[in-house]
């Protein structure tokens, strides 16, 4: 356990530059290539000079950019990440209380593809060479070349509009969220918890449209991979070895050959999980989910400069922390990282 | 004359390989076909994408109208037709700049190594971990609306990819032989990694460079969705596609269904030829697919 601890650490050390880079780049992207974020936020070149000036202090914007860094990364720091100019509320506030939803549809985004992605991925590489080999590749070739944002909508008009079998969007219908008090706010949790099977279903029938094509355009890339690191493995010789002992092809396939292929599968998923922060953005849109990529966005058309900053900020270290958590999960899946 | 001559030498020389990778030539059918549209859109399409506003308002495909109207009784296939050069240029704009970029900073890092090397490789990899396009959305909201900025913005994204491919090659070649052999005939840094170095990266690049293609096709076109593409009248189809989400509720499918399916062959065609590039570049990988 000592071992893994240093691994830890080890770990960090790479970690925390990275972060440093990133909330570095975002403080050069917001702070130094725009011409002047306080009249853009303000709107319009007829405002008057006072009422910039007076924002600027307030902002600390009038301060020399060396020290603007500096009091931005002590804000962070201490966590505290400003006030948004959009809802005057503070930004972390914010973000807390929309991440359970953005949490809530990646997690069960994830859930699909990797059910479908490794799923399609081994199937195919099993029927190696044969229709349904070619079928599963143009589904996995496919799925890159949707747009996310194109595929919810046709599911919306689909399912939602012509079938009427799911809704539209959000995360549960006007009034069962006016009357729902939320505990953790991760509503699969919370209707669980109170006993409402109801809701539960309500909620259900919310998550599974956004959450299928949050999954479905990344199964393609897990399936491909899937593939791929099937067909190798399978060709190795503890492989063959087990087939030649006479074990069902089942057991080779499931127990000896997918556990190996499935190795590689993790390290990607910390990016993986990134590519899904992003498509959480489309998502959101256009299922009207109210989670941190919605309200980033809302904050982007309002020129809400620390709800922008903040909102990335937080993104970055929550990747960073899935990254890091992918990493150790790896060294203790793959015997042959020694930490 | 002789230009002439070249390019029917190439053409004569790129045949067979066409016939072998039947990927690679659907994918360039597909492409050349999108490429020739978009040139020749303004010629080609029954009616003009901006100023002709007489059909009869959101009405369904019919023989007059292939791909329907919309809100403001304009032709959809003429949009469509029209709006294929925005992505084209947008995405061979970004991929062209980030590749320079990215592959003279990747020869300059695994060369030179050191600081110089942790330094760039801990920035791409912090560029390279955080979702692209939301480094794109907040790049193209910070700088004014227009082709150079969606160029500029999304070419960030796609740095760090032929920054890490170019590094990893650049460590490989550099312990090979050929390279220690004009180091000791007394050739400069500067000529070993251009003149010597780099022209073994192509190929690496080359089959990264149409995947990056096929992305940035739809991180355009998701750009354009949310409102941060092209001020409105130019037709683009991911913000018809944000244009038309409005009257989906109501039934009119169209207006997002075709400009959709434009995004996802042209980006289906890069995509073909990534993998056509891939097989040819790695006939190992193709033996194993058979």
């Amino acid at each position: 356990m000592n071992n893994l601890g240093a691994y830890i650490v080890k770990r960090l050390a790479t970690t925390i530059p990275m972060l440093f880079v990133l909330i570095t780049i975002v403080f050069i992207l917001l702070r130094v290539i725009p011409g002047d974020p306080v009249q853009a936020m303000l709107g319009g070149r007829n405002v008057s000079k006072e009422l910039i000036e007076r924002k600027r202090a307030e902002l600390g914007f009038d301060k020399p950019i060396h020290e603007q860094y500096i009091d931005y990364l002590a804000g962070i720091f201490r966590g505290d990440f400003g006030k948004s100019l959009r809802t005057d509320k503070p930004v972390l506030h914010e973000i807390f209380s929309r991440f359970p939803a953005t949490l809530e549809l990646a997690f069960w985004g994830m859930f699909i593809a990797l059910i479908l992605g490794v799923g399609t991925g081994v199937w195919a590489a099993v029927k190696s060479d044969t229709l349904i080999d070619h079928g599963l590749r143009i589904f996995h070739i496919g799925a890159f070349a949707v747009p996310l944002f194109w595929m919810g909508l046709m599911f919306q008009i689909v399912f939602a509009v012509y079938l009427g079998w799911l809704p539209v969007g959000n995360r549960l219908g006007a009034l069962s969220m006016a009357m729902f008090q939320p505990v953790t706010k991760f509503y699969v949790i919370d209707t669980i918890i109170k006993g409402r099977l109801d809701l539960l279903i309500e909620t259900l029938k919310h998550l599974t449209l956004p959450a299928l094509t949050l999954g479905i355009i990344q199964a393609g890339l897990l399936g491909r991979m899937s593939r791929a690191n099937m067909l190798e493995i399978i060709d190795l010789d503890y492989v063959k070895t087990a087939r030649a002992k006479g074990l069902a092809e089942r057991i080779v396939v499931f127990k000896h050959a997918l556990r190996n292929a499935m190795i590689p599968i993790v390290t990607v998923l910390g990016l993986q999980f990134a590519i899904l922060m992003g498509g959480a953005v489309l998502t959101e849109t256009v299922y009207s989910w109210p989670g941190i990529a919605r309200f980033l966005i809302r904050s982007v058309d309002a020129r809400d400069y620390p709800a922008i900053q903040g909102t990335i900020i937080f993104i970055a270290i929550f990747i960073s922390a899935i990254n890091l958590i992918v990493d150790v999960l790896y060294a203790q899946l793959d015997p042959r990282v020694r930490y | 004359m002789l230009f002439t001559k070249k390019i029917l030498d190439g053409l004569t020389k790129l045949s067979p390989i066409l016939k072998r990778e039947k990927l690679l030539a659907v994918g360039l059918v597909v492409v050349l076909l999108f490429i020739i549209v978009s040139i020749l859109a303004p010629y080609i399409a029954p009616y003009d994408p901006i100023t002709y506003r007489s059909a009869p308002r959101l009405s369904p495909p019919t023989l007059a109208h292939p791909m329907g109207t919309d809100q403001l009784r304009r032709d959809v296939f003429s949009r469509v037709l029209n709006g294929a050069r925005a992505p084209l240029v947008v995405a061979f704009g970004s991929i062209a700049l980030s590749m320079s970029v990215g592959t003279i900073l990747g020869l300059v890092s695994g060369y030179v190594g050191s600081v110089v090397d942790r330094l760039l490789s801990v920035t791409m990899d912090a560029l390279y971990s955080f979702p692209s396009i939301i480094l794109a959305i907040v790049l193209v909201a910070v700088l004014e609306p227009g082709v150079d900025t969606m160029i500029f913005a999304i070419s960030i994204v796609y740095i760090p990819t032929y920054f890490r491919v170019t590094r990893s090659e650049v460590l490989t070649i550099r312990e090979e032989t050929f390279v220690e052999a004009v180091n000791a005939m007394g050739a400069s840094g500067f000529r070993i990694l251009f003149k010597h170095i780099a022209p073994n990266v192509v190929n690496a690049i080359m089959a990264v460079s149409s995947f990056n293609i096929a992305d940035a096709i739809l991180t355009e076109a998701s750009l354009s969705y949310l409102g941060y593409g092209l001020p409105p009248p130019t037709p683009d189809w991911g913000f018809d596609i944000q244009n038309g989400q409005k009257f989906l509720q109501s039934g009119f499918w169209w207006l997002v269904t075709f400009p959709g399916i434009m995004i996802i062959i042209l980006s289906l065609g890069f995509g073909l030829i990534g993998e056509g590039v891939s097989d040819l570049l790695n006939p190992k990988r193709k033996r194993k697919k058979a």
